[in-house]
């Protein structure tokens, strides 16, 4: 049987077509909870990683033709990303275990030979204590690197450290 | 179309590259230094995004802007994308990107001293076909300097971007032209420890694709991950 392509870096010098459109998940007029998702990306020295792309990707609210619920994101010369989206509900996990509002992340950037993966929590939300992922992870201080704060009513904000104290919990799906 | 539901078979070992590797130098401070978690596959993982073509416009013919013919020698692409279970994988987006003929790219960062071209830009999207098959009209990109080493060149290349049917199979990657001499000397490409993997990243010379008298033609065909037969449902 065939064996999946590798993958490669996306390089510094990516342009596709819909950036920088594309970090507005609603700009097809979706309608519901608008939220701001939103962070810096840095590096292993805590500097900012300003040529990544930042993808998310949200199974709820569900996907249709005016809400993909997939979004890219250029982040800027901060290392800061800003995407516009809908507040996600509940989804069901394997086992049909109830999973916490998330929205995963891909991470491509320069240097990245794989993208990264992870997943975006809110903080407050109950299902957090029994989300089948989050439960994964046993220290307080690695889960908290997925669990975005909220920073005003309809704003979250989630940094990604790419490497060394406080390193993102990066998962391998 | 059918939703499917069952996870993504597990990568195998050594058929992708290694985000450490010293000898590519911009991974030193950004691949993570713990392994990854690993999570089973929900519906965030075994769906992804279906974009509406309509919503989405095809750019396949790269060869051309505002009516001008790009420099550089003109080149089809074309390929057949699939899975590891070798089906084809329909009405999914590829995009690409790449720099024009003089091996620079139409991108404010792009500092290298060689001609941008006005009637390139070098950015293409496309939608599988009903069967998996794609094509794009471009130009042969060049090669540029790159740093990472002492007199360091990228190979000739295309940067090609897949989304497949979930967020598993989402990959990222480049093709590379057959019989670079580039391609011996570069970390990227070499990064992948499978030799057979790693070739998989060359297109082949097809003269099924070329049209006489007017362009060369490659074939790039892509596996994308596939789907466990019997998928295990874990308490």
């Amino acid at each position: 049987m065939p064996i999946a392509t590798p993958s490669q870096t996306i390089g510094p010098f990516w342009h596709l077509i819909d950036d920088p459109e594309w970090a507005d998940l609603t700009r097809f007029g979706a309608a519901g909870e608008q939220i701001v998702l939103t962070g810096i990306v840095t590096d292993g020295l805590c500097q900012p990683v300003t040529d990544a792309a930042v993808e998310i990707w949200q199974t709820s609210p569900e996907a249709t033709e005016v809400f993909s619920g997939y979004g890219r994101c250029r982040t800027d010369l901060t290392g800061g990303f800003r995407f516009k989206t809908l507040k996600p509900g509940p989804v069901r996990g394997l086992g049909n275990v109830l999973q916490a509002p998330h929205v995963a992340i891909r991470i491509f950037a320069r240097g990245l030979l794989s993208g990264l993966t992870t997943r975006l929590y809110f903080e407050h939300e109950p299902l957090n204590q029994t989300d089948p992922v989050l439960s994964l992870i046993d220290d307080d201080e690695r889960r908290r690197t997925v669990i975005a704060q909220q920073v005003s009513p309809d704003v979250w904000q989630l940094n990604i450290r790419l490497q060394g104290d406080g390193e993102t919990v990066f998962m391998e799906i | 179309m059918i939703t499917e539901t069952a996870p993504f078979r597990p990568i195998v070992p050594r058929s992708q590259p290694a985000n450490d590797t010293p000898s590519y130098g911009s991974t030193r401070l950004r691949h993570p230094m713990r392994p990854a978690l690993r999570i089973p596959h929900s519906v965030t993982e075994t769906t992804g995004p279906q974009f509406a073509a309509s919503r989405f416009g095809a750019r396949t013919d790269l060869s051309m802007v505002a009516g001008g013919a790009a420099q550089g020698e003109r080149i089809i692409l074309r390929g057949k994308v699939v899975d590891e279970n070798n089906r084809a994988v329909p009405h999914t987006m590829i995009e690409i990107w790449q720099a024009n003929a003089a091996g620079r790219y139409a991108h404010p960062g792009d500092q290298h001293d060689a001609p941008l071209d006005p009637h390139f830009h070098g950015g293409g999207r496309v939608f599988t076909d009903a069967d998996g098959w794609y094509q794009f009209t471009t130009i042969k990109p060049g090669a540029y300097p790159w740093r990472n080493h002492d007199n360091a060149w990228r190979p000739n290349h295309i940067h090609y971007s897949l989304f497949g049917t979930g967020f598993g199979s989402r990959v990222i990657t480049q093709m590379y032209f057959p019989g670079d001499p580039l391609l011996a000397l570069d970390p990227i490409y070499l990064a992948t420890p499978d030799p057979d993997a790693r070739e998989r990243l060359v297109a082949k010379l097809d003269l099924n694709i070329t049209v006489p008298e007017w362009a060369l033609g490659y074939r790039f065909d892509f596996v994308l991950r596939g789907r466990d037969a019997t998928p295990m449902e874990q308490a």
